[in-house]
């Protein structure tokens, strides 16, 4: 049986009058990496720190491992490991040093043998006595990460935890955070789409602290698709009966020809239509050079979902315009309660 | 409590690598050679028109205490807002520790190395023991020392506390200092006006002068600092507290 380690039920945070996070309910089992993914402020920090024990909720219950994180705080806290967004690092400390001194208050067992596991785990066995004030960023980054993993949490929260970093050092951190989700939970937030395309097992879109969308990042891509769209480069600039032709594949319900020289094609979901696409370019006398499916990236996804969110509710708000104040305020009382 | 001492320790050991503590230590220890000399000298050339006079232990356990309260805040300004600033306080207060135990570990480093550096000046009753014959009065050394321990327990948890308000260190550092001005003076108006005693009984040094300095140990003084060090830290975990709440 799967366990799940993070349970999120109603959870609500305001800070005054600003509303961070509106009840947000989602888990995640063992062994699973979830991503969060949303625009800046839209309260993936905010849920986090309260994840990790950093801050009560408002309202709402989270569980870590079926710990609460309020009322069983220090246990939660033995069981995550947490990289915030900004690295927090001593930066008068060496690497080895640090990563001893977090250990300690983590109860690690044998600590400075597991210090310089994690050290090789990122990559950083040879800084081990550096002052991580003179450390780059990405090394920082694997600092962090090291301490994240030191104590063997059973829950992994990472914020961003590739911002910042260049190609390699990103790749590099990518895969590590695979290798560690094998054993553990991950939450990881990001804004960059493709990193939760490739990373997560399960993606989450936040926006406006609310959940808008929740699925593996193939079925989301699946959801928001109408049909497959079908990418094909010819040399030299495609004539017009080619593309005639073309459409009047079975199967093929639009062909465009773009400004590159590419043939956008939109077949019906399900249908192949690749091998006579392919015949038919030859056919007309044209050299294939390139074909490929383009899959909608999370991007374009992402963007749909943001796009619906802020249409939605800019027709809510305009009902509420409609509807007179003391509704309001009656309404409050019986969702507390 | 291993929780405590470990962060304690490092505390205490992070003094040691940073200038702006090696700067504090020197300069406490560089006045109070400046004062010891120049009452030495002071009461050697005294001696030859007034025979018999000798220097006590007050020419070095009072000027301590002044000192105390320019050190201290120096000392403590950055324990809670360094953390605060460099967002390693998010670490902090995700690892297993408790609120109480970081602030009692932070104030526990900062005051051993505040009484560190007043063992040291020990060093100013014994070279004093060997100047003058038959040598000193060895009783208000040992409460002077004493009641200066205590003061330091209350200055660096009071300054513990000040610092958790502050993301800015030179804030931190200036608040403190103020605040332990006031406390300071605190005895003063009353004294001469002839208000109320309740204002010289909050005084910080109405109980080391009348009492520590003397040579006298009165329950009541250790009780005053020993209670001031205790809501110190009780104000600093509980700023620590409201801050997860903000």
């Amino acid at each position: 049986m799967t366990q799940t380690m993070i349970a999120v039920q109603g959870l609500t945070k305001t800070y005054g009058p600003r509303v961070a996070i509106d009840h947000l309910e989602f888990s995640a089992k063992k062994g699973e990496i979830l991503g969060f993914l949303g625009p800046n402020g839209a309260g993936k920090t905010t849920t986090m720190r309260i994840l990790t024990g950093y801050m009560p909720p408002t309202t709402g219950t989270a569980r870590i491992a079926g710990f609460h994180v309020v009322d069983d705080s220090l246990e939660v806290r033995k069981r995550v490991g947490y990289l915030p967004e900004t690295v927090p690092l001593y930066n008068d400390m060496s690497v080895l040093d640090y990563l001893i001194y977090m250990g300690r208050l983590r109860r690690v067992p044998k600590v400075e043998d597991r210090a310089w596991e994690v050290l090789e785990q990122v990559g950083m066995e040879d800084r081990a006595d550096s002052f991580i004030g003179s450390l780059s960023k990405g090394m920082r980054q694997r600092v962090g990460l090291a301490q994240a993993i030191l104590h063997r949490p059973e829950v992994l929260i990472l914020d961003e935890p590739t911002i910042g970093l260049d190609p390699t050092q990103v790749v590099e951190v990518r895969n590590l955070i695979q290798e560690i989700g094998k054993e553990h939970t991950v939450l990881l937030s990001t804004h960059i789409l493709a990193e939760a395309q490739q990373l997560c097992d399960r993606v989450l879109i936040i926006n406006k602290g609310h959940i808008v969308a929740e699925d593996t990042p193939e079925n989301l891509q699946m959801r928001l698709q109408g049909g497959t769209r079908i990418l094909v480069t010819v040399q030299g600039p495609p004539q017009e009966s080619l593309l005639t032709r073309l459409r009047a594949l079975q199967g093929v319900q639009m062909v465009a020809s773009k400004e590159d020289g590419q043939i956008e094609i939109v077949a019906e979901e399900g249908s192949e239509v690749r091998p006579q696409i392919a015949r038919t370019v030859l056919e007309s006398g044209h050299n294939l050079l390139e074909m490929r499916r383009a899959a909608m990236s999370l991007e374009e996804i992402f963007l749909q979902l943001i796009g619906e969110e802020t249409a939605t509710e800019s027709i809510a708000e305009g009902e509420d315009e409609d509807e007179t104040s003391t509704e309001d305020a009656e309404a409050e009382p019986t969702e507390e309660a | 409590m291993r929780t405590l001492w470990i962060i304690a320790r490092r505390e205490y050991s992070r003094y040691f690598t940073t200038p702006a503590a090696y700067l504090a230590a020197f300069l406490f220890l560089l006045v109070l050679g400046i004062i010891f000399y120049a009452n030495i000298a002071a009461t050697t050339m005294r001696s030859f028109m007034m025979p018999g006079s000798a220097p006590d232990i007050s020419i070095i356990v009072n000027p301590m205490t002044t000192l105390l309260v320019f050190i201290v805040p120096a000392l403590t300004m950055r324990l809670l807002a360094e953390e605060q600033r460099m967002g390693t306080i998010e670490l902090l207060l995700t690892s297993p520790v408790r609120d109480a135990e970081l602030i009692i570990g932070k104030w526990l480093g900062s005051f051993l190395f505040v009484a560190t550096l007043i063992l040291i000046a020990l060093i100013y009753p014994v070279v004093l023991n060997q100047l003058v014959s038959p040598g000193i009065d060895w009783g208000p050394v040992i409460t002077g020392f004493l009641g200066l321990l205590l003061m330091a327990a209350t200055l660096t948890a009071l300054g513990t506390a000040v610092s958790a308000l502050f993301n800015n260190q030179i804030a931190a550092f200036v608040a403190t200092l103020a605040f332990f001005l006031l406390l300071w003076l605190l005895g003063f108006p009353s004294q001469s006006m002839g208000g109320s005693n309740i204002w010289q009984y909050l005084d910080l040094s109405h109980h080391f002068y009348d009492t520590f300095a003397r040579g006298i140990i009165d329950t009541r003084d250790i009780i005053y600092y020993l209670s001031g060090a205790a809501l110190g830290l009780f104000a600093g975990t509980v700023i620590i507290e409201t801050r997860r709440w903000r």
